[in-house]
């Protein structure tokens, strides 16, 4: 039997460490009957951190937010007695727990291995048939008959654009130039995204065998995985992978004896949102500043030092030596017409169960909001969903039956992107939710194209002025006029995807931005400078909410109410979270 | 100034011959906690990179401070999720706290108060990082007493 912590970054900031630590100190030498291991990340972080108990024959419990002071309680019930904890557990794989239906749904295929193996331990990766997917294809001998079956599969790219994988890997293949690169993109910038992260921290070797097997199709020697340095556990696990694996022989000069030669280097990238796009990641590996270029000539032609290179992202790699091993029906079997296979998605914002969580494509977003992640926190109203982070948009609720595939989505406006999945509900001003990610493009603008670089700025300065209730007649039109300037004259896709969160709130809450700029109000009570606080008749005197204030603007003695000093309230909304008695209006 | 330090190219396994530029510039970002003038000059005669493309690239790079920083680096994460979970708050309530603003550090260099895009732990928002730990699902009221436990780790150190 052995107990497993679930210790991906997710896991370590809720705590997981101090479990581990507990528990490794609670039972004993580590030759006693029961081992004390590590995992990567389930996905629910909800209800980290997470201890799954796992018995020799295969039966697994996950117990949720596991802190240090449940160790003892469940050594001496679960372990000592054999009497599982039930209130404590989230899922078993007999089908039982409380968090059922957050898994039921799911189809897991990049994340398969997640949560199920040591990322540490090549061994752990081989025993679930690790590798196998590049011995298969190093046996076969025959790229051109691995380039068909991905195209066959259906996958396409995962980080964002979703172009056809396996018809980028045959441009590399045919293109002319001895030395060809693999690059993988785990530049993963995209606020509220954290999907290739827990992929890298919890399964790393699926990506290395991945990129292997692109490296066989291209005819490549040489990898680079380009990963964000403010992944320092991605990078640490990743480190330890490329040296396992080289150790036994699956990377290196001469992989299971075929002669063939793979050799993996990370680099770290050094935080600039622009190096997710693949000419700007390219100067940046070259040691440039990230700044992208014309296309074409396309990466696949002419890339890293100039020659024929290939670049995927962390989730495509992840899903290619699953394929192989499967077959590519066993892929396409999965999705709509023209998006095969799964999509991992990263939920967070205001629902119920946030976590990475990994669908069919088709399912459709009310499914993911309502039945996956178990609806809106506090029986809220659900308002919309943006995906896509700063390239995407917001999805309405009305078109909450709008199906997860790349046409369906772009349809609405947004993008499929990475995998950012952030759920907003009925307190969150969409206004606002505009200017955040303006303000985030534009200060991630390398500044080459003059519209991304000062039009991106002009319009933010416009957000900035409505949600401070200084919007103007005429805003909104100057907005829609800058928006489309900076699409048609960016070169790279940050610029051209940049006014998108922009114009899918206008499209879709436009009512939203009229509101804020001819009643000065903001109808989610969200933007600060439009509101004013005052206490109102239920009032008690309890205090809460004079200790709750930052800038001390509540006075009133106990017991009789309390009274806020409009000069000094800085609209913090402390006191009004902090009120229990619905004393304080905002309005 | 000194002479320039002996660098071992192979040994910190930089290959590409100019791709060494950023791994340089980080190392010296660990050992320094920022680029100083003279790391810049000192990577230039190593390397024979012209200075100007060293300084256009360490200033490119949200990763590379120039000034030094406090013995505390703490991230406030400014995320989608953190920012619908009021992330604003939390800088404010900091920067009241520690009377400074984001990016500037505190004159007895004890905290350094950085904006991150997003530290990928959005199940927790809002969320801060010190040093390596992250503290989430935060209000503002309760920042006083994450600070007053690095203070004191610092009081228990000395």
């Amino acid at each position: 039997m052995r107990i497993l912590v679930g210790l991906g970054t997710c896991g370590v900031a809720a705590g997981a460490g101090a479990t581990y630590a507990a528990l490794l100190a609670r039972t004993g030498p580590p030759n006693s009957s029961c081992k004390v291991g590590k995992t990567g990340c389930v996905g629910m972080c909800y209800r980290e951190p997470l201890v799954e108990v796992r018995e020799d024959d295969g039966t697994r419990w996950q117990y949720g937010q596991m802190t240090p002071d449940r160790v003892d309680r469940l050594l001496e019930e679960h372990l000592g007695k054999g009497e599982p904890i039930e209130e404590w557990l989230v899922w078993t794989s007999e089908g039982k727990g409380q968090e059922k239906a957050f898994l039921d749904r799911q189809q897991r295929i990049v994340l398969r291995n997640c949560g199920l193996i040591d990322p540490e331990k090549i061994e752990e990766y081989l025993a679930v048939g690790g590798y196998q997917a590049l011995k298969r294809v190093l046996d076969r001998k025959d790229p051109d008959g691995l380039i068909s079956l991905i195209i066959e599969s259906g996958l396409r790219g995962r980080g964002g654009a979703g172009f056809l994988t396996g018809m980028k890997w045959r441009f590399t293949r045919l293109a002319a130039g001895k030395q060809k690169y693999v690059i993988c993109n785990a530049d993963e910038g995209d606020p509220g995204a954290f999907m290739d992260r827990s992929v890298l921290e919890s399964d790393p070797h699926s990506v290395l065998e991945g990129m292997a097997i692109a490296g066989h199709a291209i005819g490549s020697t040489q990898g680079y995985i380009y990963v964000r340095a403010e992944y320092p556990m991605a990078v640490e696990r990743l480190n330890i992978a490329v040296a396992q694996a080289e150790a036994h022989g699956l990377l290196g000069d001469d992989i299971f004896g075929t002669g063939f030669e793979f050799h993996v280097e990370l680099k770290e990238g050094a935080g600039a949102f622009v190096c997710g796009e693949e000419t700007a990641l390219i100067a940046s590996i070259e040691g440039r500043r990230g700044m992208p270029r014309v296309r074409p000539p396309f990466p696949a032609v002419k890339g890293l030092w100039e020659c024929p290179t290939n670049i995927n992202n962390v989730e495509t790699f992840a899903n290619v030596p699953w394929i192989v091993l499967n077959g590519a029906q066993a892929f396409n079997r999965l999705g709509t017409a023209n998006s095969k296979g799964t999509k991992v998605f990263a939920m967070a914002g205001k629902i119920r169960r946030g976590g990475l969580v990994e669908v069919p494509m088709g399912i459709s977003i009310r499914e993911i909001v309502n039945d996956v992640c178990g609806g809106i926190k506090e029986d809220r109203k659900f308002k919309a969903v943006q995906m896509g982070g700063p390239s995407g948009g917001c999805i309405p609720a009305e078109l909450e039956n709008t199906v997860i595939d790349y046409e369906s989505i772009n349809k609405t406006g947004a993008i499929m992107g990475s995998g950012g999945l952030v759920v907003l509900d009925e307190t969150t001003c969409m206004v606002d939710v505009a200017r955040f990610f303006l303000d985030f493009t534009q200060r991630e603008s390398c500044g080459k194209c003059t519209f991304c670089r000062v039009g991106t700025k002009r319009m933010l300065e416009i957000l900035v002025r409505i949600t401070e209730g200084k919007g103007t007649e005429g805003d909104i039109e100057r907005l829609e006029n800058l928006a489309s300037l900076v699409r048609n004259n960016s070169l790279c896709g940050l610029g051209q995807t940049a006014p998108n969160p922009v114009l899918t709130t206008l499209k879709y809450f436009r009512a939203e931005y009229e509101a804020h700029i001819s009643n000065r109000k903001c109808p989610a009570h969200h933007c600060q400078a439009l509101l004013t606080y005052s206490v109102n008749e239920k009032c008690n005197g309890c205090q809460v909410c004079k200790r709750a204030c930052t800038a001390k603007a509540i006075t009133g003695e106990k017991g009789k109410p309390h009274v806020i000093d409009h000069s000094l309230c800085t609209r913090c909304d402390e006191c009004y979270r902090a009120c229990r008695f619905e004393a304080i209006t905002r309005m | 100034m000194d002479a320039p330090r002996p660098y071992d190219f192979k040994n910190l396994h930089y290959k590409g011959e100019g791709g060494v530029l950023i791994p340089l510039l980080q190392k010296y970002q660990t050992e320094d906690g920022y680029i100083s003038r003279e790391r810049i000059a000192e990577i230039h005669r190593q390397t024979g990179v012209p200075l100007s493309q060293i300084f256009g690239v360490a200033t490119f790079y949200a990763q590379f401070r120039r000034h030094p920083v406090g013995r505390n680096i703490i991230k406030v994460c400014h995320g989608t999720a953190c920012h619908v979970a009021n992330a604003a708050g939390i800088s404010r309530a900091l920067e009241d706290q520690l009377r400074i603003g984001a990016g500037e550090t505190t004159q007895d260099r004890e905290f350094t108060l950085e904006t991150v895009a997003c530290l990928g732990c959005c199940s927790l928002a809002p969320v801060i990082m010190i040093n390596k730990d992250t503290h989430g699902n935060l209000k503002p009221t309760d920042l006083r007493k994450v600070l007053r436990l690095y203070r004191e780790k610092k009081a228990a150190g000395a």
